[in-house]
């Protein structure tokens, strides 16, 4: 029963992204073809403007597809219901969620909509998931505060308790440590590789901590102006692939540090 | 999870206070009704004169029962339109849509002077002010509907309400410098609002209105919580986010259209009510707050009609000034208070 063999949660088949209207379409990215197993941690990383969002966007269905198919476990995008992707997929957004006096323990029960009856009471299971979203992340102290008194660094731990509490195979988080300080982004990446271990999700990351991600990806997505290309960073530094992820005047790779470094 | 006690107490101090302002209410008026006389009349039908039985059933009753669909109806839309707009100042008043009402009313009693006086007496009952007015109510909202759809940007939204009020407002203009005197007269009456002068017939097509509208809304109280989050997240957690629109903004328009034809343009309940509600209970959960501000809203529209008709004077005051002289300060002293104001 238990088979170990892969279990790929995250497929692409020659998946195009970008945007279209009815004049014209523009192509951010061709022939993505993504395989990826379960209980993975994936950075995605690219300059800024490359797309990173819009194929975090395409893959959670906020933003259509161009061409080309995506699968989650072996089934279409497309033919899995808003209701039904909740339960397989939850997101965490650069976006500020507008004020509102919700606690830190209402937001993250918000997070158990998919399971709740039709007025959204928890049942004992949610509120267990709730408090366990809760432990995961170590924000017990906080349960109780209102979300607007928290700072920036509490909030982004909130919200991927939030996520926590959906109870998905796949979270996607877009940009989760940007106006982080050092401490909390460590603190941030440290608490995912966590989860990825603890609960065998698979989570998908973009972000601009090139060096962390380096240390803690278990795989890494690079997006560059030509090409996309995955793998392991040791795969990544031997194919020579990570030295093209920006332009060459200003930094380095440097493959014995293992990390960017600055031109002299 | 102790969730629900917390809230037990406020509820029945604002159920206290309901019964407390519908007794007040109906025992105030221009004929003074000695209160264990009222006793008599609620409960057994019976009075020492036949007129106050009279006044009591066929004025008083109706009209505080007006003053609570008014104030819960209003104060429900004004709660929905700033969750989905995520703006606090959103309202019916502020989004234009009590003067779409007011323009469709308009339109049919100033109008009906061109339509000639053979039309005049149909086309001025009750039922046709009720249908000019949610036209008219549910053709602002559409248009903002699209507006929204082309702009992201709420505060956008907002002023293109308010340009829709300045457009309303100069139609009506245009109307009433070509209509006669009696006519505009009629208008003026129905734009000061009032409670008064429903029939029991009527009030059972108002009243059976908002409860399908409220029913109706029970089954969106999961996604407007989805929606404090905002739309893309709401839409992660499985949210239908067009049906949600859909209901509330047809709930909305219905409920104004309604309110606004049989009571006229009541201002500013909308607005303050439900944050009033928000800073009585420190909530944002719709499961609590649609029926607080039905309380809130019902209480506070018997306070003003209370005034508003000048216990023991002949005089009675319209409706309207009332509700923005009694809201108006509410709403400064709540920004004042907390600096912030939630959705």
């Amino acid at each position: 029963m238990e088979s170990n063999s892969k279990h790929i949660v995250l497929r692409t088949k020659n998946l195009a992204i970008g945007y279209s209207d009815k004049s014209s379409t523009t192509y951010i990215a061709q022939e993505l073809n993504i395989t990826l197993e379960k209980g993975k941690l994936v950075c995605l990383l690219g300059k800024n403007g490359i797309g990173k969002s819009t194929l975090l966007r395409t893959l959670s269905k906020t933003q259509h597809k161009l061409e080309g198919d995506i699968l989650i476990d072996e089934e279409n995008l497309l033919k899995i219901t808003p209701a039904r992707l909740a339960q397989k997929m939850s997101l965490v957004l650069t976006e500020k969620t507008p004020e509102n006096q919700l606690t830190v323990y209402e937001l993250i029960a918000l997070g158990r909509q998919p399971y709740t009856d039709w007025l959204g009471r928890l049942s004992k299971e949610d509120i267990q998931k709730v408090n366990q979203a809760i432990e995961l992340v170590q924000i017990e102290h906080i349960a109780n505060k209102k979300n607007y008194e928290l700072s920036d660094g509490q909030l982004q731990k909130v919200m991927i308790a939030r996520a926590l509490a959906q109870d998905t195979d796949i979270i996607i988080l877009d940009e989760p440590t940007a106006h982080l300080d050092l401490h909390h982004k460590i603190e941030v990446f440290k608490i995912l590789q966590d989860l990825v271990n603890k609960t065998d999700k698979t989570i998908i990351l973009s972000t601009h901590e090139v060096n962390l991600a380096l240390q803690l990806a278990d795989e890494l997505w690079l997006m560059t102006e030509n090409k996309f290309t995955s793998g392991t960073t040791e795969s990544l530094i031997e194919s020579k692939d990570l030295e093209k992820l920006f332009p060459k005047d200003k930094i380095y790779f440097n493959s014995e540090l293992k990390q960017f470094t600055l031109k002299k | 999870m102790k969730i629900q006690t917390t809230y037990k107490r406020p509820a029945i101090l604002l159920g206290v206070l309901l019964i407390t302002s519908w007794f007040v209410n109906i025992s105030l008026g221009s004929v003074d009704i000695p209160s264990k006389e009222l006793f008599e009349i609620l409960f057994n039908n019976v009075s020492s004169k036949e007129s106050w039985n009279y006044i009591v059933w066929n004025f008083r009753i109706p009209k505080s029962i007006t003053a609570i669909l008014v104030g819960s109806g209003l104060g429900i839309s004004g709660l929905l339109m700033q969750t989905l707009f995520r703006n606090p100042l959103a309202g019916p008043f502020v989004l234009g849509i009590s003067s779409g009402a007011s323009l469709g009313v308009a339109i049919l009693i100033l109008g009906s002077a061109f339509i000639g006086t053979y039309f005049g007496a149909f086309v001025l009952s009750s039922f046709s002010v009720t249908i000019a007015s949610s036209l008219g109510s549910f053709l602002v909202l559409s248009i903002v509907l699209v507006a929204i759809k082309k702009i992201r940007n709420t505060m956008s939204i907002l002023i293109i309400g308010l340009m829709f009020g300045s457009i309303s407002a100069a139609i009506i203009n245009i109307l009433s410098y070509f209509s006669n005197a009696e006519l505009l007269q009629q208008f003026i009456f129905w734009s000061f609002g009032s409670l008064g002068n429903l029939s029991w017939q009527e009030l059972g097509i108002f009243s059976a209105t908002l409860s399908v509208s409220i029913l109706i809304l029970l089954t969106s109280i999961k996604s407007l919580n989805g929606l404090l989050l905002g739309e893309n997240y709401a839409a992660s957690m499985g949210v239908n986010l067009k049906r949600t629109r859909y209901i509330v903004l047809i709930i909305t328009s219905l409920m104004t259209g309604v309110i606004t034809a049989f009571s006229g343009p009541i201002a500013f309940i909308g607005l303050a009510v439900p944050h009033l509600t928000k800073l009585l209970f420190d909530t944002s959960d719709h499961k609590i707050l649609i029926p607080t501000v039905a309380l809130t809203g019902a209480i506070l529209m018997l306070i003003c009609d209370t005034i508003a008709q000048v216990p023991n004077s002949e005089y009675t005051l319209p409706i309207n000034a009332i509700t923005s002289l009694f809201g108006a300060p509410i709403v400064i002293w709540l920004l004042i208070r907390r600096q912030k104001v939630m959705i």
